[in-house]
Parts: C-alpha cells; sequence; structure tokens
C-alpha cells in the first residue's frame, strides 16, 4: 500500500537513483563524451562532414562546466529556495586557483623569462608573495580550488544563516560579496594579475596546452565531473536531507518546529555548492585559457540564476537543460548579433519567468501529462 | 533589514543533536508549564502583560480571548519564536524554555499547530509525517537516514490515527483545509512531545470533522498535555475542562466553561460582544 521513498545505506541507493531510461541516458552521455568525441576529433579528418572542430570541443568543454555550476545553483536555489546572486564569485575562486598553477607552470617561458609570473615582473617584484607558496605543485592548487570557495561559502553562509538573513536580502548581499571581490582582485597588488587576471598557459602536468589531445582530456574529465555532480546532487535531494531542504524552502518554521535546525542543512548545502563551482571553475580555466575579475561581476552570476531559471528550478536535469540552451544561444548570439546579446537574455529571463515557470524541463513534462 | 532578520534568538549551534531529550522532562510536581510574570511588547504595543500561568500534566487547557488577547504571543514564547522582555517560561521543573531555540524546544516535546494549517506542500502525505517523525535530526543522520520498519509502522498508525491512510501518497499541497489540520495533527503525534500547543485546531472543518478532532483531543489528553486555543465555543464546550480567558496579555479568568461564562468580567469583554 505505501510506497517507501527511496532509502537505503550509503551505497545500496545508487542504483535507485534513476530508472533504467535515466542510466541509459547518462551511459550515452558517457560514451559520447568518452569515445564519439574523441574519436570524431582527433580521428576523423579535419575535411570530413563528421569532423568535431577543436573550436566545439573547447565550447561544449566550456559549457559542461558552466553545467556543473547551474546543478550548484540548483541545489540551493532550486531545491532550498535560496536564491545566490554571488555563485560567480565561488567559479572564479576555482579557476584562480588553478590560474595560480598554470602561471607557475609557465616557468621561464614568459615573456621576461623569470621564474616570477610576467604581470610580476612588470609590476617589478623580486619574489612570489608569501599566497603563492606551493602553487608549482598541482594537488596543493586543486585543493586550495576546493577549500577557498568552500572556506568562504562556510564562513559567509555560517554568519548569515545564523542572523536568519534571507529571500531578497541574502542574494543581494551575495551580489555585493562578488562585486566586492572584483573590485579587489582589480588591484595589481592583490597580486592575481588585476584587470588582465592570468593568461599565456602554457602546459599542465607536463603537458602543453594547446594541443588537441590536452584539450580532449580537460574535455572528458569536465563530462565525467559533470556526471558525477549530477549522480551527487540527485543522491543528496532523494535522501531524506533532500527533503528537509526542500521543507525548509517551503515552509521553515515547520521545520524549525518539527525540531531541525534549518542553520547545519543551509551551511551544508551552500558550502558543498561553492565547491562543485569551484571544481567546475578549475576545470574551466585550462580550456578557455584566461581567468581575471570579470568573471566575478554580477551579471555573470546573475546569469548562472538565468541558466537554471530557463531550464526549469528543482529538477537537476533542467539545470544542465538550461545551461546548454542558453550558451549555445549565447555563442551564437555574440558572433552573429553582439550587440542584441544581453536585450535577448534579458527576454529570454521575462519569458521563462511569465510564460514557463518550471522552465524547459518543466513544460515538458506538462506536455508529457497531457498526452498521456 | 531588520525585517528579515527574525526576533528570535540565533541558533546556538550548527547541529541538531542537542543536549535536551524528552526522558529530562521534570513533572515531579505535577506542572507542565509553567509561565510566571511574563511581559512582550512591540513597539510600545504590549503583547503579553505579566501573563501568569500554569499547565499540569495530562491536563487539557483550553485558552480563549478576542482577538490581538496575546494568544499566539504566547504560543510564540513558550515555543521560542519570540522572547519575553521579562518573565520566566519553564517546561516541567528544570527546562528554562527562554534560553532554548525552536528546534531545541521541539525536541525537548513541545509540538506546536499554526493558526494557518503549516505543512510541506510539495511532499506528499507519507513524507510529512516522515520529516516530523522523532528521530536523529541533525544533517549527517538525514543524509544516511534509513526508514526501518517500526518507523514505516509508526507512521502508517498515524496515518489511520488522522484519517489520512488513503491520501499516504499524495501531495499535501493538495489536501482540503480540514485535511491539512488533521495532517499537522498527525505531524505533532509523530514528534512525540509531551505537550501539544493547538491554535484554532477546527478552524475550516465540517462539523463531523470538529467532532472527531474533539474526541482526538480527548483521548490524547492524559498522556499528553494540550493547549488548545479556539474561538469555536461548540468546540470548546465539547472538550473543555478547565478554561482560561485571555485579555489585553494577561488572564482574565479561569475556570471551567460555566464559571468563566458567568464572569461578568468576561461577559463583557469577550462573549458579551
Amino acid at each position: 500500500m505505501l510506497e517507501t521513498p527511496i532509502n537505503g545505506p550509503l551505497f545500496s541507493r545508487i542504483p535507485g537513483l534513476y530508472g533504467p531510461k535515466g542510466w541509459m541516458s547518462i551511459a550515452i552521455a558517457a560514451v559520447i563524451v568518452w569515445v564519439v568525441f574523441p574519436l570524431l576529433n582527433l580521428a576523423v579528418d579535419a575535411d570530413s562532414v563528421f569532423h568535431v572542430s577543436d573550436y566545439s570541443v573547447t565550447l561544449i568543454g566550456k559549457i559542461m562546466c558552466y553545467a556543473m555550476v547551474a546543478l550548484a545553483m540548483d541545489l540551493i536555489w532550486g531545491y532550498t529556495g535560496i536564491l545566490s546572486l554571488g555563485h560567480g564569485l565561488f567559479f572564479a575562486l576555482g579557476g584562480y586557483a588553478m590560474g595560480m598553477y598554470l602561471m607557475r607552470a609557465i616557468g621561464r617561458d614568459g615573456v621576461y623569462k623569470s621564474d616570477l609570473p610576467d604581470f610580476m615582473v612588470f609590476l617589478d617584484w623580486k619574489e612570489l608573495p608569501w599566497y603563492w607558496a606551493g602553487t608549482d605543485s598541482f594537488l596543493y592548487c586543486l585543493l586550495l580550488a576546493v577549500l577557498v570557495p568552500g572556506l568562504l561559502a562556510f564562513i559567509f553562509g555560517y554568519f548569515a544563516f545564523r542572523s536568519r538573513i534571507k529571500g531578497v536580502y541574502f542574494s543581494i548581499i551575495t551580489q555585493a560579496l562578488t562585486f566586492a571581490a572584483m573590485l579587489f582582485f582589480f588591484r595589481n597588488d592583490t597580486g592575481f594579475g588585476g584587470n588582465n587576471g592570468f593568461t599565456d598557459f602554457k602546459r599542465v602536468l607536463g603537458f602543453t596546452i594547446a594541443t588537441a589531445e590536452t584539450r580532449m582530456v580537460l574535455f572528458a574529465l569536465s563530462g565525467t565531473m559533470l556526471i558525477v555532480t549530477l549522480l551527487l546532487a540527485r543522491y543528496i535531494v532523494t535522501s531524506k536531507l533532500g527533503r528537509v531542504l526542500t521543507a525548509i524552502r517551503d515552509a521553515e518554521s515547520r521545520v524549525m518546529f518539527s525540531g531541525y535546525n534549518p542553520l547545519g542543512y543551509k551551511l551544508f548545502i551552500w558550502t558543498l555548492s561553492a565547491v562543485i563551482c569551484g571544481i567546475a571553475g578549475a576545470l574551466y580555466v585550462p580550456q578557455v585559457g584566461i581567468i581575471n575579475p570579470g568573471e566575478m561581476s554580477p551579471a555573470n552570476s546573475i546569469e548562472i540564476a538565468i541558466w537554471t531559471a530557463v531550464g526549469g528550478r528543482g529538477t537537476l536535469i533542467g539545470a544542465i537543460v538550461g545551461a546548454g540552451i542558453v550558451n549555445f544561444a549565447k555563442s551564437f548570439f555574440t558572433v552573429a548579433f553582439p550587440e542584441y546579446w544581453l536585450y535577448f537574455l534579458g527576454a529570454i529571463f521575462i519569458g521563462v519567468t511569465l510564460f514557463m515557470p518550471r522552465g524547459v524541463v518543466g513544460l515538458l513534462q506538462q506536455l508529457k501529462r497531457k498526452s498521456t | 533589514m531588520s525585517s528579515q532578520i527574525s526576533e528570535g534568538a540565533g541558533d546556538s549551534g550548527i547541529g541538531a543533536r542537542l543536549v535536551t531529550d524528552t526522558t529530562q522532562l521534570d513533572l515531579s510536581h505535577g506542572t507542565v508549564l509553567y509561565l510566571d510574570d511574563i511581559s512582550v511588547s512591540f513597539d510600545g504595543f504590549k503583547a503579553l502583560n505579566k501573563l501568569t500561568l500554569t499547565i499540569d500534566a495530562g491536563e487539557l487547557r483550553c485558552v480563549i480571548g478576542p482577538n490581538g488577547a496575546g494568544k499566539t504571543t504566547m504560543m510564540d514564547v513558550i515555543t521560542g519564536k519570540t522572547r519575553p522582555d521579562s518573565g520566566t517560561a519553564f517546561f516541567g521543573q528544570t527546562i528554562d524554555l527562554t534560553k532554548l531555540s525552536e528546534p531545541q524546544i521541539a525536541h525537548a516535546g513541545i509540538g506546536r499547530k499554526f493558526q494557518k494549517p503549516t505543512v510541506f506542500e510539495h511532499h506528499t502525505v507519507f513524507e510529512n509525517l516522515e520529516l516530523a517523525m522523532k528521530t536523529d535530526k541533525g544533517v549527517h543522520a538525514s543524509l544516511f537516514a534509513r526508514l526501518n520498519t517500526e518507523q514505516a509502522h509508526r507512521i502508517a498508525e498515524t496515518l489511520d490515527l488522522v484519517h489520512l491512510a488513503e491520501s499516504a501518497d499524495r501531495l499535501a499541497g493538495s489536501l482540503s483545509h480540514g485535511q491539512k489540520q488533521w495532517l499537522e495533527i498527525g505531524m505533532l503525534l509523530m514528534q512525540e512531545p509531551k505537550l501539544l500547543l493547538l491554535d484554532e485546531p477546527v478552524a475550516g472543518m465540517t462539523d463531523e470533522e470538529t467532532d472527531r478532532t474533539a474526541e482526538l483531543c480527548l483521548s490524547l489528553a492524559g498522556s499528553h498535555s494540550l493547549v488548545v486555543v479556539e474561538h469555536d465555543m461548540e468546540f470548546v464546550a465539547k472538550i473543555a475542562r478547565k478554561v482560561t480567558v485571555l485579555h489585553e496579555g494577561s488572564v482574565l479568568a479561569e475556570g471551567t466553561l460555566d464559571t468563566v461564562q458567568n464572569d461578568p468580567r468576561v461577559i463583557e469583554v469577550y462573549l458579551g460582544r
């Protein structure tokens, strides 16, 4: 009679995360990322119609990183009801952490043939600032890409959630946070390359960064991490913890009077969300070859919220769909009609808010229900 | 911004694994709730004015009073949502309610039903009860929580008790107003509270539902203590043993329903109107 919600210990729940169709789709996605794309890009002749260009590989690799960020946004906004307008900051911090490694990996191949990154030579610095210590290690920078966004989110979240700051006030504060960080990173004295940021990367882990093979590895890694993030997010939202998060979104006072302290729950999902953004940023930077404070601009963070809203909040898969639709549209528009892109983005957002409150995925679900 | 920051005290810790537990509730003097000399004012308006009230263990107390008498503020103080400006509030002999947060008070054994039924509308009826169930409510425990047979059985029992077994898999948002009230009472029972605070439990219910709610309240009394705030005097007459009349933030009269109904001061401020 009663259908018990999907429950179980740590691993036994994993097979139940998706139905046969869902797992099949994930398997197909994995094959495309690991087999089809590498073959079509590396093995098929460039003149063939089946050839996938390097441009497409970089574009899709980049969008998969964005999709991870959209998933992170869905966890905190779609499921927990907390709209962050500062997620671009966590993404950028992860990117900067990886960028530090990539700058160090240039070695003496820079313009000034110095051990120091070019921008430091340009500023006439004689040695690395203390916080650059250890950044020649890939693993250490990877750790930074996780810990810095995570720690910042934890500390910020602790005070914000403890003071019970909610709704639009929370959104505005996160927006201010990323704006403040952007101004901070713009300064040359901050030691992260000022408004130019980091660029001109040469190699990663000894491999030349600009080769098709390296690009393909980064692409496949991004795809893998996107799938892992999706499964992790699915694991969380189908757990009792996920049901508590949705309950916090819908009736926080009832959650408290039921004996749950929302602080720990919000802090957990908020910090996890920031960490996912950090990892996405770390994967993004070696693919696009540049990171600068522009990534922290308020508009970027707002765009993240738009991806999630377009795809459909509280569905996970919608976040990926939304990040894909908006960014493919962006890459088309910014080439074809660059001056109209922002108007188009605004129009999409208004259209979705007014006519598709549950996003593209919500609309498809509705159509499916009607047809059956 | 201050309006977004609730007047309740900040959360005192991250985890919800808390020091207090119902087993520590000390009922040795036969009293479950002591409110003594409690005053609360909002911008100069005295919502509670030296309110003193005690509830005996196992008692079913009805609280009535005109709008603005302080009934809801009293519940806010008991459940930790509002801190009193002065006065003391004890749960049993030892638990000082003015020092605990809302989740801590819920763990200590006080369950509250709101005036407007508040359930998780996007969860099924079953999941609503599952979420309310007394268990470890920390983050880690929730992530790996697994429903055991005994717990599933308890949910099924409660579903029967509140007449929602047929609707277990329906979304709570699709229930009727009366059913939501019942679900909320069911959620309270899943918490295994010692004291239930029910704010207008029969608002929006049909006569039949009201009768069943009265029966439920009477059957809970004894093993639980109940404080029922209600405007529906017919309902109060069905369940009332001892009635407290609040007026302008303090107790105006207390006694059997007959006694208070014949009290000239009560007639003047409330019943006579």
